[in-house]
């Protein structure tokens, strides 16, 4: 009795909180598996009720041996956590995204006639999520816990809060993506998980401001660093999209089902103000804070330009929002509206080139560590990237070339030269620098196979981008081409049967991309374990090497 | 201006409302007008709520994600016209909790494919699509047919939507189930205040198994509907130019 107190006591008021509110949590699902309406909701209870349990479980081994896991009085174990997760999450959401890539191309592959689950409509939405919320939100949340302890030389607030939005967040990641393959999906794109993890998303959401604000707070440093004002941006405001857009009226409590609260006209366009700034919030103002703090410290040099910091963070997160009726262009969607998300989709150019500058600049005096270190080569290209996309995003929301453009594959070429390329590589980059810092590790264990991650995937994602860039602008120009008497020269399926060779180059571009990461995976984990490289290790009796 | 912007630096909360400030202004400019301006949905006569089978139908389009490749928004563009027919109007889709208007083109657009091809077409190219159309890369939807209809919450169903903002009667919800029974049954004694209900509702059996009532059934139902609610013969297209 007095050993269980004890380990009680060992728990902490956080730790109680969370634990009873796990107990809270059991006790609902419980109710809701009594009266579940359909067996998805079943399915979703009974994984809620495991992961909960887990947690208490989790919180019992922790009360009995306390192991904080700090360096140097930071808390790095859930940054651990975070940095395993994101390999692993970034290794899965990109496998399947070259599943659906073959799909596409090979309409035979991986279909099963009695099994809906391996359908492309179901897929999709599972990579997108997996890559965007699973790979880059744990990306966003490991680095931000890193970034926001060393820039505030103050550890984590919340005891083990910090514990429960990482877990938190991937039971949301683990219920959105079953729900996919089970058919569970309100359908609304990036936003598709239904009420009730939308619901345990705000939750998990809440707890990851506060865990941030309370660093900030507790912070020894007297300003707050330029990537902290960017991770707060991305918080804040993914938690203003995320609850407006997914408001919905449920069937029940114990249905897996629910209808949006907006229609048609008002709910697209709610839908693609959320969506265009889940771009801008999730995969910009996030991945930016990550070039803010990765980029000058592996350069070692300061940040370039802190008027252009300042100018650029409010125009960027001020003009971005705007932007969201450039996916509705010639829709039924007033025109109005159109042009006024026109507009500020062009202006967004200049800030979004702000921060490119601003990171490219930061290499001033330090060029030389382009040549020889591949980590921050790959830091440099993805704001390359970044630059890039960012241009041709103003220019596919100008209405006449989005008439082309939309509905057809160059959205996606630009997508991925924004995801793969800027994405993709700011969080290798950040991933690359991590490994070694959190174990503590002189270095990485093979900086040749960084330097092979970095071109096969470079050739991966130029694969990726110029496929889709001929396919998208062809099957745009053939939906519009008319013959010598007046008649659409196409039928549809002709511009489908035209793709095909476009669809075989990008899906192998795709596995390019995929063969880069897990290289990175291998090397990562052979660094975890603090082992070199038999052929990079610096040898003994080793003299400079001759002239 | 870096003086000053050192207050937000200094202070974590004002920086905090400063930001929420600042993504807000976007959103409320866009979007909150379109729920009062009266231009915004154009004055149409036709649109009316789906009828039980139909929205059932519908919730299995949203549950297999065929927005993934197929939109719902034909453009206002010479040949978007000619390949599909009249380009949409807001109001076609004022009912849709969620809208479906897609983003991608994988497939042809869908917001005339109400009456375009038969039902047994239909069955056939869900069964396995290149039977039909020998370069299409849609994949198969065969289980459509093998699985019965799970129709036990559709009166909740019309709750919900009526909830949000659908005009479902209570004398519609009462009488759901029977509705949906009755709308693939073109024997059925329901068959009048099913049309009475819904107009132009089409009542026959959609999968052609008169046995059951399957998911197949739903999602034709939902397809041959989609549309056609609106008569544009009649339609003054001038008067709601916006």
């Amino acid at each position: 009795m007095t050993d269980q107190r004890m380990s009680l006591r060992g728990l902490g008021t956080d730790g109680m909180l969370i634990a009873s509110f796990l107990g809270v949590g059991i006790i609902y699902w419980l109710f809701i598996l009594a009266r579940a309406g359909d067996p998805l909701i079943t399915f979703h209870a009974y994984i809620f009720i495991m992961a909960f349990i887990l947690g208490l479980f989790g919180l019992v081994i922790r009360a009995t041996n306390p192991t904080p896991g700090d360096i140097g009085g930071y808390a790095m174990d859930v940054v651990k956590a975070g940095v395993i997760a994101s390999v692993f999450w970034g290794i899965a959401g990109f496998l399947v995204g070259v599943i659906i890539a073959f799909q596409l191309a090979f309409p035979d592959i991986f279909y099963f006639e009695n099994a809906p689950w391996t359908n492309f409509g179901r897929l999709r939405p599972l990579h997108t999520s997996a890559v965007i919320f699973a790979f880059g939100g744990n990306v966003l949340i490991a680095t931000s816990f890193y970034v926001v302890q060393r820039t505030c030389r103050a550890r984590l607030a919340g005891g083990l809060a910090p514990w429960f939005v990482f877990w938190g967040y991937n039971l949301f990641i683990v219920i959105a993506a079953t729900g996919y393959l089970v058919g569970v999906t309100q359908s609304k794109e990036y936003a598709e998980p239904e009420w009730y993890a939308d619901l345990w998303l705000t939750l998990v959401w809440v707890v990851y401001l506060l865990v941030f604000l309370g660093t900030i707070w507790k912070r020894k440093e007297p300003h707050i660093y330029v990537a902290n004002w960017f991770y707060l941006s991305f918080i804040v405001t993914v938690a203003m999209l995320h609850i407006v857009n997914n408001l919905a009226m449920p069937i029940s409590l114990a249905s897996s089902k629910s209808y949006s609260l907006f229609a048609g006209v008002q709910d697209a366009l709610t839908q693609w103000w959320y969506g265009h700034n889940a771009v801008g919030f999730f995969l910009t103002t996030g991945f930016l804070a990550i070039m803010y703090y990765f980029i000058p410290k592996r350069a070692e040099r300061p940040v370039f330009s802190y008027r252009l910091s300042i100018v650029h963070f409010w125009s960027l997160i001020f003009i971005y929002i705007w932007a969201g009726p450039h996916h509705l262009h010639y829709t039924a969607l007033p025109e109005w509206a159109q042009t006024l998300g026109m507009t500020f989709s062009i202006m967004l150019w200049m800030p979004s080139w702000g921060g490119m500058i601003n990171g490219l600049m930061t290499l001033s005096g330090a060029w030389d560590k382009l040549r020889t270190d591949p980590v921050i080569r790959m830091m440099v290209v993805s704001v390359a990237f970044y630059g890039m996309s960012t241009f041709e995003g103003p220019v596919m929301s100008i209405r006449a070339v989005n008439a082309l453009s939309h509905y057809t594959d160059w959205t996606i070429g630009h997508v991925h030269s924004g995801a793969l390329g800027w994405v993709g590589y700011i969080s290798f980059g950040a991933l690359y620098c991590l490994v070694p810092w959190l174990w503590k590790r002189k270095s990485l264990y093979s900086n040749a196979m960084v330097e092979w991650h970095f071109w096969i995937s470079t050739i991966g994602i130029v694969l990726y981008i110029t496929s889709m860039w001929v396919s998208g602008i062809m099957q745009g120009l053939m939906w519009r081409a008319y013959n010598e008497f007046g008649f659409l020269q196409y039928s549809f399926v002709e511009t489908v049967q035209a793709m095909h060779p476009y669809y075989v180059i990008r899906a192998f571009g795709g596995t390019l991309f995929l063969t880069g990461a897990l290289i990175m995976a291998y090397n990562l984990w052979r660094t975890a374990r603090g082992d070199i490289r038999a052929a990079e290790a610096p040898r003994l009796g080793a003299t400079a090497p001759a002239e | 201006m870096l003086k000053r912007h050192e207050f937000f630096e200094k202070h974590g909360f004002f920086l905090t409302v400063g930001i929420l400030i600042a993504v807000s202004i976007g959103g409320i400019v866009e979007i909150a007008p379109l729920f009062y301006l009266e231009s915004t949905i154009e004055k149409v006569e036709g649109v009316r709520p789906y009828s039980p089978l139909e929205l059932a139908g519908r919730n299995i389009y949203v549950r297999e994600g065929c927005y993934t490749c197929h939109s719902q928004q034909v453009r206002p563009l010479r040949d978007e016209v000619e390949r599909y027919g009249h380009y949409s109007l807001a109001a076609e889709s004022m009912y849709d909790h969620p809208f479906q208007w897609g983003s991608k083109r994988s497939g042809p657009d869908l917001a005339r494919l109400g009456g375009k091809y038969s039902d047994e077409w239909h069955r056939q190219h869900m069964a396995d699509p290149r039977s039909l159309v020998p370069e299409s890369i849609m994949p198969p939807y065969a289980f459509l047919s093998k699985r019965r209809l799970d129709y036990t919450s559709i009166q909740g169903a019309l709750k919900a939507n009526r909830a949000v903002g659908v005009p479902y009667t209570d004398e519609m919800i009462e009488s759901a189930v029977s509705d949906l029974e009755a709308q693939v049954d073109p024997f059925s004694d329901n068959y009048d205040a099913l049309l009475a209900r819904y107009p132009k509702a089409q009542i026959r059996e959609f999968d052609g198994d008169a046995e059951r009532i399957t998911e197949m059934d739903a999602l034709i139902a939902y397809m041959q509907v989609i549309g056609t609610m609106v008569d544009f013969e009649e339609y003054q297209a001038e008067e709601n130019y916006r």
